[in-house]
């Protein structure tokens, strides 16, 4: 697609009144247009979290340490987020896998994956819950903590909080289409409907990336 | 390459994709053993936006589409960096403000964490 007559079908495509966007099933449409608009929430957390911490004149509690877990007495730093990482690209990967097998029409290998995919959702979900539980403990307030800046509790609590906010309704939703596609609601379909839930599934696995990098190594 | 029959494509390139994003995610997640600096924050940069641009591209199929849907998807969040840029160019005026008029320490180092 990448040529000079791709692009040229971008005009033809906006300007050919009738759908616009061709061979895309309007959920899938409607679910990119949402994944936009959720691109741009997350980004002003993002941003906000940008803009308090590049103007606050307190030191900022250092990630690193902050989110450092003791094993066999030594302290691995932000060991627990690499591994809700890992579970996380896990999920993505499993996911891909069952959008594939659903085109195929194997069905009982995409309602397996759809529930693998699930299942390292609601891992990911514990292990934050845990997250929470221990930096709560440890007296981090959204307004307060022990170590600097007030601002940092804020923006863990409100950026990691909408995350897994999305991820426990991923889960959920990845819940209802592997029971409906097991009854067989989508059997007169091209099983595009795992590809819609697939695409908020590494939507959240994209947000994550991004709050990895800005929010626990910067 | 319109998705007219749906996105179907080997499993191979998921596989390579998969196993591509664990080992960026370490390369990542190592980064956190280097001295703060230029090198490090670009490399987290880096590994972020090979990380991010796989997902997009390969898992959500963003790189077979129709360039009206590309188009449509990746140009709006340009407005982001506008906002992000806005945002970057006041932050020292308020931080020296906090400096100058609250007697606030930019020397102040956080205080250790004790788990």
């Amino acid at each position: 697609m990448a040529s000079a007559a791709g692009h040229a079908t971008i005009i033809r495509d906006w300007g050919s009144d009738v759908t616009t966007f061709k061979g895309v099933p309007w959920g899938k449409a409607m679910m990119w247009i949402f994944l936009l608009s959720d691109t741009f929430i997350f980004s002003c957390f993002l941003t906000a979290y940008m803009t308090v911490r590049t103007t606050t004149a307190e030191p900022w509690p250092n990630a690193s340490e902050v989110f450092s877990l003791t094993v066999l007495g030594q302290s691995v730093p932000l060991l627990l987020i690499a591994i809700m990482t890992f579970d996380l690209i896990t999920s993505s990967g499993t996911m891909a896998m069952a959008v594939n097998y659903g085109y195929r029409r194997d069905k009982k290998k995409a309602v397996r994956l759809i529930l693998a995919t699930a299942f390292f959702g609601f891992v990911f979900v514990s292990m934050q819950a845990f997250e929470w539980y221990k930096l709560i403990s440890e007296g981090v307030r959204p307004f307060k903590n022990n170590w600097g800046a007030e601002q940092f509790g804020a923006c863990f609590f409100m950026i990691t909080g909408f995350h897994g906010l999305h991820v426990s309704a991923g889960v959920a939703y990845l819940l209802i289409i592997a029971h409906r596609v097991h009854k067989g609601k989508y059997d007169h379909t091209n099983y595009e409907i795992i590809e819609i839930v697939g695409l908020y599934w590494h939507f959240v696995d994209l947000v994550w990336v991004f709050i990895f990098a800005f929010f626990y190594l910067w | 390459m319109s998705s007219e029959v749906g996105q179907q494509h080997p499993l191979s390139i998921y596989f390579a994709v998969w196993v591509g994003l664990f080992i960026v995610s370490g390369l990542s997640y190592a980064t956190d053993f280097l001295q703060d600096g230029l090198m490090r924050w670009g490399l987290i940069l880096l590994f972020m936006f090979v990380k991010a641009g796989y997902i997009v591209a390969i898992f959500m199929h963003l790189k077979y589409e129709r360039w009206a849907l590309i188009y449509a998807l990746l140009l709006p969040p340009g407005a982001l960096l506008v906002l992000v840029g806005l945002m970057w160019m006041e932050s020292d005026y308020t931080w020296l403000t906090r400096i100058e008029y609250f007697g606030e320490d930019p020397y102040a180092v956080a205080k250790p964490v004790v788990h």
